[in-house]
């Protein structure tokens, strides 16, 4: 039995690994400040939202 | 500031720091105020995973090869976000089955295989062992730059010169601590709270070191990132294009394998599955460490690329990338902000390497040692009375052992390596316990054969591809394979097997082994059959997240409680086995039974010292008679089997309906022809009623009427109304015969009597009739007489109503009777024949039936109108049924003598007849 929980979990590390693998990598891939290429920059980005995603699914659950 | 002392102080000191903490966690725990119990610690120590390696290794990493040191944290970080599913449904099963390392956890899986166990724990060691021995020698580089700065020449690694190895003092410190800490009493749990509160603690430390030295690069050094980023790009002109893609080594491909690579690993590193899974305490806790260990990695990353930057821009002043968190400072000319890198690394390392060798121990000892003593006779272990001293001794040594190598393999082939490369080496062929360890979680089908030959093909590859290229590239061996393959073999290339070129390394191992492993797992599994305790256990995990599993495994064998006790408290001591078993000391005689439950927790209690295996042979070598597996199949058949019993016994009910449905219509067609035969028997009787009645009526009125008749015709008509009485009265004294016949009442007197006495009385009685019709009887009979048992009455009836038949068939003309009598066999035989036309064969048994005649009768009577008193129908049917009471039988055949009709009654001689015959024929 998968409770909505779960699913959002599944869905949200699905979402983290495309965001992370390699036809939407390349796109993140431009040059940025100073001709540095906007990659990391985002990935941090991205891993940051991920972290709040995980924490509010499973802080909010955790409360209810 | 940074003089030899000062650094050695410190850091000694810092170690002592750790013995404290652990003890103060080990006390708490003791109180039973567990400093453990708590989310934020549990992250902070599944933060072992960064070690050394993240410490320095990644800002060596982004330096030359770009953002790829993400990828080693962005792996777990996914791991982590489906954590919740995954690992904890690994809690879950280790907590349930007492599970104490990864190797227990694979073996338990597979059927509580020792070959799995053994294999999963020689795997741990070899890929293991150089990644201890890199924590090593960060220590010693990272002590040699603090010491000698700006002196950055690399340390010189020898054997002979171990003692002024600053790294090797620290092993043999951290071998103490981990015997202290590690294997201070045998638990259950194999939990070591002491030991995490100290691994959490030092999370803070190297996450502090890090963030410390970051800031500092950053804003001290210079004016925030953008100030970083845009002299960087002054400074150094093609320093914008290292953080792009490109210089990802295998480009988008790499990236991907990489990713999941450390996915991978993060997972089945035997450290972190130690603090993941075995030293959880609350599953709940792994909500926080869901989002919190994550944001750890986060942190600890945010400033590598600045630092990297920073570095960069150094130039010689800080040396070789691997080393800038270190020189960056010391560059700068600061003191203390070194000294606390130091210790960051110190403790990435340290507790990297406490984590990994207890991990480690456990699996040497549990799956390696302890199966190997107890299978050897000679030690006798099985008869001893206290092996839990073994048991530590074993962890002890092992403990010493894994130090020691780890640090002869760094004194002797460190130097070669670089930091990253021995990071992913190890990481590879920790992944290779990944599809026997994710599979078995999910597939119940995966088998033991597969997961032995997919781990054993996985590491073969893995050796071919990654490790034995890293020996010849380390100087080690002559490198000329690596480019034209093995005797030439242009397909056997280790970094291009099968010609594929153009990966990065670590993809091209991870695919391949990967690829082999998963196909042999899966491919072996569909082909081979599981044993029992295999599809136990599979069903135990693949379902451990439904709440219908929380089901204990129930033994069903037999064992005394002393020897459940002595067993335990061999292993145990006997605090832990009254503990377990909630029972004082059983005495010596005490051979009552012991429950399944106390079996069951006993298992439990010494698998969580030795390991699943280790403990089922313990236990069989105790307990009698069935154990785990029967009955634990049995409950998982019990479903199928009850489904198959409900449906036999449908199946057995339905068709017992049937036959008793066909029974029912049979039984009620007989009552139907019963009740149409009775209906044309009522018809039939008030029909012969009918007749005589209506005569007698009619002339009875006659004579009231009619006033002048004369005499003579009124004596006719009286004449004819007494005959019609009288056969009126025959035919109801017959009907009641019939009746009594029918119903079983017929009373017979069974007398001996002489056959030929009732042939002439018989004979007698229908003379007058014969006479009537010129019927010429000729009679055969034996002059002897013929004794029987018969109701001479009865029997007269039978023979009036046969030799009447025979007169009233005899041909017209002529008519002739014959009567004989013969012995036959025991029995006496005598035949009715007229000359009449005889009965046709398909009408011999139908004249036997009740009211069978008055068709033919009535035929005739239209012949022959009233020439011949009529029958009832009912003569033969009766006298069937006398001779049959009387034990003889009747029948109808073709006459011998004129071929007409022919009657044939048997009876039985009287027994004294038989006998005096016997006596006679002696005599004469």
């Amino acid at each position: 039995m998968k409770t909505p929980e779960q699913g959002r979990l599944l869905a949200l590390s699905l979402l983290g690994l495309v965001l992370f693998s390699p036809p939407l990598l390349l796109l993140f891939d431009q040059p940025g400040i100073a001709n540095f290429s906007t990659l990391s920059g985002i990935i941090f980005l991205i891993w940051a939202l991920l972290i709040l995603c995980a924490a509010l699914i499973l802080e909010r659950h955790h409360e209810e | 500031m940074r003089s030899s002392a000062i650094v050695l102080i410190v850091a000694f000191s810092y170690l002592a720091l750790l013995f404290v903490i652990a003890a103060w966690g080990d006390r708490r725990a003791e109180q039973r105020r567990s400093l453990v119990n708590s989310p934020t610690i549990y992250s902070l120590s599944i933060a072992v995973y960064c070690t050394a390696w993240t410490f320095y290794g990644s800002v060596g990493r982004a330096a030359t090869t770009g953002p790829s040191f993400l990828l080693i944290y962005l792996g777990p970080t996914l791991a982590m976000l489906c954590g919740w599913m995954l690992i904890r449904k690994m809690i879950r099963i280790a907590r349930a089955q007492r599970i104490t390392s990864i190797a227990d956890f694979i073996s338990a899986r597979y059927g509580k295989s020792g070959a799995i166990g053994a294999l999963v724990a020689l795997i741990a060691i070899i890929a293991i062992m150089p990644y201890i021995a890199l924590q090593l020698k960060a220590i010693t580089v990272s002590y040699a730059i603090l010491t000698q700065y700006p002196d950055q020449s690399q340390p010189q690694l020898s054997l002979s010169g171990f003692l002024q190895d600053k790294a090797f003092w620290v092993a043999l410190v951290l071998s103490v601590f981990i015997i202290l800490f590690g294997t201070r009493h045998l638990d259950a749990s194999e939990r070591h709270e002491g030991m995490v509160t100290a691994i959490a603690f030092e999370s803070i430390v190297k996450l502090c070191a890090f963030l410390a030295v970051g800031a500092f690069a950053t804003f001290i050094l210079y004016d925030g990132p953008m100030d970083l980023v845009t002299q960087a790009a002054l400074l150094i002109p093609d320093i914008s294009h290292r953080f792009g893609l490109d210089q990802v080594p295998g480009g988008a491909l790499g990236w991907f394998g990489t990713l999941i690579l450390a996915l991978l690993a993060f997972i089945t590193l035997p450290r972190q599955f130690q603090v993941l899974v075995v030293e959880n305490v609350n599953e709940q806790h792994l909500r926080r460490a869901s989002w919190l260990f994550p944001l750890y990695l986060l942190l600890i990353n945010l400033f590598v690329i600045p630092i990297a930057l920073a570095g960069l821009m150094g130039g010689t002043s800080t040396g070789e990338p691997d080393n800038f968190v270190l020189t960056l400072p010391l560059a700068a000319g600061l003191d203390w902000l070194p000294l606390l890198v130091f210790i960051g690394g110190l403790s990435a390392a340290t507790s990297m390497m406490i984590v990994e060798t207890i991990a480690l121990s456990t699996m040497v000892s549990n799956q390696l040692v302890m199966p190997l003593l107890i299978r050897l006779p000679s030690l006798h272990l099985d008869k001893r009375h206290d092996l839990s001293g073994w048991l530590l001794g074993i962890r002890r040594i092992a403990i010493i052992l894994i130090l020691i190598l780890g640090y002869l393999y760094h004194a002797l082939i460190g130097e070669a390596y670089s930091l990253v490369t021995i990071g992913l080496v190890s990481f590879a062929a920790a992944a290779q316990f990944a599809p026997s360890l994710l599979l078995g979680l999910y597939w119940k089908g995966a088998c033991r054969s597969g997961a032995a030959a997919g781990m054993i093909a996985g590491i073969l590859v893995w050796g071919w591809t990654l490790l034995i290229p890293g020996f010849a590239l380390s100087g080690w061996l002559d490198t000329g394979f690596i480019d034209k393959g093995p005797f030439d073999l242009g397909w056997l290339r280790p970094y291009a097997l099968f010609g594929l070129e153009g990966w990065d390394i670590y993809t091209h191992a991870l695919f391949w082994s990967l690829l082999l492993n998963l196909g042999l797992l899966v491919g072996l599994s569909l082909f081979s059959r599981q044993s029992g305790l295999e599809q136990t256990q599979a069903a135990l995990f693949t379902n451990a997240l439904r709440p219908e599993a929380a089901q204990a495994a129930i033994w069903q064998g037999h064992a005394s409680r002393y020897e459940l006790f002595m067993l335990l408290s061999r292993y145990l001591g006997d605090g832990a086995s009254i503990r377990l078993l909630g029972h004082t000391r059983p005495k010596q005689d005490d051979d009552s039974p012991a429950t399944p439950e106390m079996i069951a927790a006993a298992e439990h209690g010494l698998t969580g010292a030795l390991g699943s295996a280790t403990a089922r042979i313990l236990i069989n070598s105790v307990v009698r008679g069935e154990a785990l597996e029967m009955s634990s199949i049995l409950s998982i058949l019990d479903t199928t089997s009850q489904a198959l019993e409900y449906n036999r016994r449908l199946e057995q009910k339905s068709s017992e309906l049937a036959r008793i449905g066909e029974e029912l219509r049979s039984a009620n067609e007989r009552l139907r022809e019963l009740d149409r035969l009775k209906d044309e028997f009522v018809a039939m009787v008030s029909h012969e009623l009918r007749t005589p009645l209506t005569s007698i009526r009619a002339f009875a009125e006659i004579l009231r009427d009619t006033g002048q008749i004369p005499d003579e015709k009124r004596a006719h008509f009286i004449d004819i109304i007494v005959r019609e009485s009288e056969r009126l009265s025959r035919l109801i004294e017959e009907i009641l015969d019939m009746a009594r016949l029918e119903s079983g009442r017929m009373t017979l007197k069974p007398t001996r009597c002489n056959f030929n006495e009732v042939i002439h009385h018989s004979v007698e009685a229908v003379t007058r009739l014969n006479e009537e019709r010129g019927v010429e009887l000729e009679l055969k009979l034996p002059a002897q007489p013929c004794w029987i048992v018969a109701d001479p009455d009865r029997l007269q009836q039978v023979l009036i109503n046969l030799l009447g038949n025979a007169n009233k068939f005899a041909a017209h003309d002529q008519p002739r009777v014959l009567l004989t009598l013969t012995p036959y066999k025991r029995s006496y035989r005598l035949a009715v024949e007229d000359n009449g036309p005889g009965i046709a064969e398909a009408e011999r048994e139908r004249v036997f039936e009740k009211f069978h005649q008055i068709e033919q009768a009535r035929e005739q009577q239209h012949r022959t109108p009233a020439s011949h008193p009529r029958g009832t129908g009912l003569g033969l049917p009766i006298s069937r049924g006398i001779i049959n009471h009387l034990g003889g039988r009747l029948w109808a055949d073709r006459g011998e003598q004129w071929g007409g009709a022919c009657f044939i009654l048997e009876l039985p001689q009287a027994p004294e007849q038989v006998q005096r015959e016997a006596v006679e024929s002696q005599a004469g």
